[in-house]
């Protein structure tokens, strides 16, 4: 399509929502389960009924980028799903005035066996593309990649860095009127992101595409998107400027330690472990005041119904003011899986000399239990750190300045 | 402005799949197609071997047990042949009917990721079936070389067979896909309603062989008219009966509308439940 499209109509949405039953309707999920409700004659199990999305309305034009951002089960995937025709509404409708391509998921029915060529065919078809146009824009795939070398060896030999590039580049290539982007920026290394995104905005700003983009990045959303749309417990609370939409989701999250932890219900996973309480300890006081350069742990309470649980994978990640991820705290990386752990307890994480500036920083705790995620909160608890000596000298750093402290030493020579 | 190209709206289950839409997704259909042939040839070394193999183990299996032992009529050809050829054409409708069943459980991910027509994905196992089957059908070809039978004008009518066995297992394997997503138990079960089937079809021994009281009622198995004019296209046996025939051709029709319709029905709400 031409720039001339731009400010066309791209997408409008109506009334939309959509309705989970919470376990399968009926409730039979087997055969056998249903023929004991036939012979039985019982009524099925009355199912509760969850609003994944309630009455949102909004419209969107060509040349738009625009980021759909909220906490985890306010709707953000449902509604990408409805955009994307994977699922159907409940009610409302969407109107597409365009070619929709939607990018849910890096490297879609990648297969590992099969070679960067191949995949490339089989991918870039997933995603809605013809052979032919794949054929025609093969070579600038590949060059976006920068993968030329490796395309006849099987994508089972790839580093996982090519193996998001390769996937990416495929998607990049898409040509759709309409650009749907979940969270699949959040992998690949920091100068592709960053091509990545570079790409997408070039796309809606002089291809006058539409472009939707899901992610907790507000860093990224910023950056990218001009209108942002927030979305609450399944309804748009916010439709406006980025900024000031980032702005108000970041406010909506100082409420958030109003809820304690083990009754949230934004919760990802399984459930075979759940996290109960998070708290920053002073391991020096065993109170909760803590300067920079304290030593610390973090202390997490969680339960299970079982008795052990194996293989488990937690980590906490830290976030800034602008909800940027500022580090990662996984037991993985750090010391391997804990590989049994009791049914009900507390993983502690010793931070020494904390090297966090003084303020209020967010925590995500996200655990997985043989390799499935049981527990995932997105800013599950925040902690509060007071100025501190860190550097040992009596005195601190700027305020604004940063983050974090590094221990460092300034020399001069002559 | 620009036209609308799609509403989307709650409207309910569709009466029958929109085959215009799975035309459109064509090149989708064959990359599956390939992908499925490319990995199950390039992993297995004994790819090939192993799909030569399979009707050279059951047939000689068959031949020891029914053959020898059983002492089945084989019709005029030498028992090894009437039960490899019986074999080459039962595993296309047994491929066909189990890769399809199971096409959607196994690609979940494309499922709950990505809009496609679902009928792609049991369209698309058709191809690896279909390779498999021209392998079968060209090993088919050398052992009748070897025993000296050379098929007749019969050969001609070859395709509608080939086409039949296709159909109705298709037809069987989408309406299984769509419930199996439903009833999980679906999948364990029918391996076993598979080799039921096996036996109550003529493939390790001809309709000829069924007792003269039983046979009007053999006949209504559409697979038996199937198989019978299979063998008898590429062996010269004994051709069909009129009746098994029409019994054949209508099974392939109906097993195919009724997994079209079902599998429409349950499209659009796969994506929650899967």
């Amino acid at each position: 399509m031409s720039s001339s499209a731009a400010g066309e109509m791209a997408i409008g949405v109506a009334g939309l929502s959509k309705a989970y039953r919470l376990g399968v309707d009926g409730g039979a999920t087997t055969f056998r389960e249903a023929l004991i409700q036939k012979v039985k004659g019982s009524a099925p199990a009355a199912t509760d009924i969850l609003w994944a999305l309630k009455d949102v309305t909004f419209d969107i034009r060509r040349g738009e980028t625009v980021g759909i951002i909220g906490r985890n089960g306010a709707g953000k995937s449902t509604l990408l799903k409805l955009l994307s025709r994977i699922t159907w509404p409940t009610e409302g409708e969407i109107r597409l005035y365009g070619r929709i391509g939607s990018l849910l998921e890096v490297g879609t029915g990648f297969h590992p066996e099969l070679t960067g060529r191949e995949n490339v065919y089989l991918n870039g078809t997933i995603l809605g593309m013809r052979r032919a146009e794949i054929a025609r824009r093969f070579d600038e795939i590949v060059a976006f990649a920068e993968i030329e070398r490796f395309l006849d060896t099987p994508v089972k030999r790839y580093s996982s860095g090519m193996y998001v590039r390769l996937a990416f580049a495929v998607a990049a290539h898409l040509d759709p009127e309409i650009l749907v982007v979940d969270e699949v920026l959040a992998v690949g290394d920091a100068a592709f992101q960053r091509k990545c995104l570079g790409k997408m905005g070039e796309v809606a700003r002089e291809e006058g595409r539409a472009v939707l983009f899901v992610s907790h990045n507000m860093v990224a959303i910023t950056a990218l998107c001009e209108r942002g749309i927030l979305l609450e417990q399944g309804r748009l609370t916010a439709d406006g400027a980025a900024g000031a939409v980032v702005q108000q989701y970041l406010r909506s999250l100082e409420t958030l330690g109003v809820t304690p932890l083990a009754d949230r219900a934004d919760r990802r996973g399984t459930g075979a472990l759940r996290f109960e309480s998070l708290a920053i300890v002073n391991a020096a006081t065993g109170g909760g005041l803590v300067r920079s350069g304290d030593d610390v742990r973090l202390e997490v309470r969680y339960r299970s119904d079982a008795p052990s649980l194996t293989n488990v994978h937690i980590d906490a990640v830290i976030h800034g003011p602008f909800d940027e991820q500022l580090c990662q705290l996984s037991s993985t990386a750090q010391r391997g899986e804990f590989e049994r752990v009791p049914g009900g307890g507390v993983f502690t994480c010793r931070i020494p000399r904390l090297p966090l500036e003084a303020g209020t920083y967010r925590v995500t705790l996200y655990c997985t239990v043989n390799g499935d995620i049981a527990d995932w909160v997105m800013h599950a608890g925040s902690i509060d750190v007071e100025p501190g000596d860190y550097f040992g000298t009596g005195r601190t750093n700027f305020e604004g300045q940063g983050h974090f402290l590094v221990t460092h030493a300034w020399d001069v020579e002559g | 402005m620009s036209d609308v190209l799609h509403v989307i709206r709650p409207i309910g289950d569709r009466r029958f799949p929109d085959l215009a839409e799975v035309w459109r997704f064509r090149d989708l259909c064959g990359a599956l197609g390939r992908r499925d042939v490319t990995l199950r040839y390039r992993q297995t070394l004994l790819g090939v071997v192993w799909v030569v193999l399979q009707p050279l183990i059951a047939g000689g299996l068959f031949t020891v047990v029914f053959g020898k032992v059983a002492k089945l009529p084989s019709d005029g050809i030498p028992y090894f042949l009437f039960a490899y050829s019986g074999f080459v054409a039962w595993t296309a409708f047994q491929n066909a009917l189990t890769r399809s069943s199971g096409s959607l459980l196994a690609q979940a991910s494309l499922v709950t990721k990505v809009y496609f027509p679902r009928l792609v994905l049991p369209l698309s196992s058709l191809w690896s079936t279909a390779v498999d089957f021209l392998v079968g059908l060209t090993s088919l070809a050398v052992l009748l070389a070897v025993y000296r039978v050379a098929p007749g004008w019969p050969l001609l009518t070859l395709p509608l067979w080939i086409a039949l066995l296709h159909a109705m297992g298709l037809g069987l394997g989408t309406l299984a896909a769509a419930l199996s997503v439903r009833y999980r138990d679906l999948q364990y079960a029918l391996p076993v309603l598979v080799q039921l089937l096996l036996y109550a079809s003529p493939v390790a021994y001809g309709t000829a062989a069924v007792p003269a009281r039983f046979r009007a009622l053999y006949v209504l198995n559409p697979l038996a008219g199937t198989l019978d004019g299979f063998r008898w296209s590429v062996a010269g046996t004994a051709p069909p009966s009129t009746l098994s025939v029409t019994m054949a051709v209508a099974g392939a029709l109906v097993s195919l509308a009724v997994g079209l319709v079902f599998f429409a029905r349950f499209e659009r709400r796969l994506a929650d439940v899967i």
